[in-house]
């Protein structure tokens, strides 16, 4: 295989990788704060997308055409949008269950996924067709060789990039963070310090809802198709990502975002079976993974396990 | 009921057109020929234009004063459910009087239906339905099927696509029946042609990212990248092969022959390739007489994509009931024997299995956002090319 294959496979993998990370990211702020689970997280930033892309559909329907403008306002819509659901799921869903079993929890935000994935099926107007993502990035291409890098790539991978080392330090360097990371030691203690308890998670689930929708968007510039279900699979992989990384621990999540993604491509690369079992083989990986460091490659300081 | 009526009522005016026009009204023996579809459900419409075909195939002969029996048609509905289909059609097969029949046009209801016109030797052909297996899967001598299957598609879609000078392929197929019976045909019809696949990749039929097998079938460089699937992922892999600079012409299947394929990928759907079972009604070597026909009898329904298909299959039956005489299993030979049987959907050739060999396939490209028979397209006079050409 010469080097232009493997950069581009290792380009690919890592764009994959990122996107897997910016979800696992949401599933363990989400579990460190309340020790829940939220499965609604992939149809999250399903919706976050599409509320991304009819901002553009606006956009362009009143004549603002510049691409940059055009992305700023798509990516602060999803974004503030899925911050405001991801706290109104936090409010009215996930707390009030917070003394009942989190499997409760869990059943709970599943069905909300559904509901999600549904109305935008339903209701979004032609809504079960695939969608035809804008390019509001620039689309100029360098090759060399095998291997095309294209300048919008380029530019999702940092944007990512800035997103995930921007979480870091709101988590470790500022009061809010410090905040987040009292309430996820221990929720009693962090009340007693004042800190307003109900207002950390509700901001918690607005970040990390947030963070989903700017995947989303990221993936529909990536991929230039967005349909109602392209959640739902990047949620499972998000969630097994940050359970395999340690959940509650967002260099977990990381790390297990791009080994999941590196696991895919290996597996549609490297192995002789049909690359339909790709996804067959990165989870196989995963689970012996779990059996392996149940509570993750990087256990949560205070590890409890799932 | 309305339309029940209006069709009775053109029954009879024809009936008397022809009494009026002939001068004398024989009194020729009645024959029972039968229609199943879905004439209810979610694609009835397609079942009702069947329907409306084939009974106009029915009041033709009977306007024909040269005909020597005079035709009732009995029509049983299988709403597209193979448990109601196959008791619409044990009724059918299991009553004497009824001497051929067209039927089906889903293909799960004709799997579980041809074992009970085998055991009642009941004479059909299939109007619809495109499985291969309904006249493959099986040996009965009573099976036939006018339309293509899958199998014609790919025949057709490996030798036009030699024919533009396309010399290699990577194929992509989801692991559905669907996609695999694609990779199946055409990889077969593509080495009768003299093509070569470099490699083909199974997916999995809600997989999002392509770029790794994509990014394997740029190293091999194809002329051409052949998706055996449907839509949705015919949208992604088109919009990823941009994303990774391959350059290669983009071939699809039946299933992305839809408005939301060039809906999802844009500008990049120009020059697409795909193929679909049967054609526009006026591409039909007798489609401008079926549709005067048509018209004139006054439907109330539209006679939908294959209604020509069911009005020929009818056809068929009540030519070779005129030769042989109302007798199952003497027109089950009959139609065994079919070869270049002129019909309004160009000649039929039945093989050993019953199928229509020389079935109407149409070819579509895109042009400016619109699937464009290939025939009338710029691409086929040479003012715009396909990739790589």
């Amino acid at each position: 295989m010469d080097v232009g294959l493997l950069g581009q496979f290792v380009v690919n993998g890592m764009m994959l990788g990122m996107m897997y990370a910016l979800v696992a990211v949401g599933f363990t702020l989400f579990f460190g704060v309340l020790d829940v689970i939220k499965f609604s997280h992939g149809d999250v930033l399903m919706v976050g997308t599409f509320a991304g892309f009819s901002t553009y559909l606006g956009l362009t329907a009143i004549g603002i055409d510049n691409a940059f403008v055009q992305l700023v306002g798509v990516l602060v819509v999803s974004i503030a949008s899925m911050a405001l659901l991801g706290a109104i799921i936090a409010r009215y869903l996930v707390l009030p269950l917070k003394s009942a079993p989190p499997l409760n929890t869990l059943l709970v935000t599943l069905m909300l996924g559904t509901v999600l994935r549904e109305s935008i099926r339903l209701f979004y107007p032609d809504g079960s067709n695939p969608k035809h993502f804008p390019s509001l990035l620039p689309t100029d291409a360098w090759s060399f060789g095998s291997f095309t890098l294209r300048a919008d790539s380029v530019i999702l991978l940092i944007g990512g990039l800035l997103v995930i080392i921007g979480v870091n330090v709101l988590i470790n360097r500022t009061r809010l963070g410090l905040a987040i990371r009292a309430v996820a030691q221990d929720e009693e203690t962090a009340k007693c310090m004042g800190i307003n308890f109900k207002m950390i998670v509700l901001l918690t689930f607005a970040l990390g809802s947030g963070v989903a929708a700017f995947a989303g968007v990221m993936n529909g510039l990536y991929y230039n198709e967005i349909n109602f279900g392209m959640g739902l699979l990047l949620g499972v992989i998000g969630f097994s990502a940050a359970i395999v990384g340690g959940l509650g621990n967002i260099y977990g999540a990381i790390l297990g975002g791009f080994l999941f993604a590196g696991l895919q491509t290996l597996g549609a690369v490297a192995l002789p079976f049909a690359s339909a079992y790709k996804d067959v083989f990165a989870f196989a990986v995963i689970i012996a993974l779990i059996a392996w460091r149940p509570t993750g490659l990087i256990a949560e300081k205070t590890s409890e396990r799932v | 009921m309305g339309i029940l009526r209006k069709s009775t009522v053109s029954v009879i005016a024809l009936a008397m057109a022809v009494s009026i026009g002939a001068g004398v009204a024989n009194a020729k023996d009645k024959v029972k020929v039968a229609f199943i579809g879905p004439l209810t459900g979610g694609v009835s419409a397609v079942g009702v234009g069947g329907r409306n075909s084939a009974e106009l195939a029915v009041q033709l002969r009977n306007a024909d004063p040269s005909a020597k029996y005079e035709y009732e048609l009995v029509t049983q509905d299988s709403e597209c459910k193979p448990n109601v289909g196959v008791q619409a059609a044990t009724k059918v097969a299991s009553d004497k009087s009824i001497i051929g029949l067209v039927g089906h046009y889903c293909s799960a209801v004709a799997m579980g239906a041809v074992d009970i016109y085998h055991k009642f030797n009941l004479p059909m052909s299939v109007w619809g339905a495109v499985l291969p297996d309904v006249t493959y899967g099986n040996d009965y001598k009573e099976i036939h099927r006018v339309n293509g299957t899958m199998i014609n598609q790919n025949d057709v879609a490996a030798k036009f696509m030699t024919d533009q000078g396309y010399k290699t392929w990577v194929v992509l197929y989801d692991t559905t029946d669907y996609g695999k019976g694609h990779n199946k045909y055409f990889t077969e019809y593509l080495a009768k042609n003299g093509g070569e696949i470099l490699a083909d990749f199974g997916v999995s039929s809600d997989q999002q990212d392509f770029t790794a097998e994509l990014t394997k079938a740029k190293q091999l460089n194809p002329d051409v990248i052949f998706f055996g699937g449907l839509t949705p992922l015919g949208v992604r892999i088109r919009a990823q092969m941009e994303k990774l600079g391959i350059t290669a012409q983009f071939q699809g299947a039946s299933g992305i022959k839809s408005d939301s394929f060039i809906d999802g990928v844009g500008e990049l759907s120009e020059g697409v390739v795909s193929f679909l079972e049967g054609a526009p009604v006026d591409k039909l070597p007798g489609g401008q007489y079926f549709i005067e026909k048509y018209k004139a009898a006054g439907f109330a329904e539209s006679e939908e994509a294959y209604g020509p298909f069911a009005f020929a299959a009818m056809n068929l039956i009540l030519d070779g009931i005129e030769e042989v005489g109302p007798n199952r299993k003497k027109l089950t030979k009959y139609l065994g024997k079919i070869q270049d049987h002129d019909s309004i959907v160009g000649k039929i050739s039945f093989d050993d299995h019953g199928q229509n060999t020389v079935a109407a396939i149409t070819k579509y490209v895109v042009q400016d956002g619109k699937w464009v028979v290939w025939e009338d397209s710029e691409y086929a006079t040479g003012a715009r090319k396909l990739a790589g050409k």
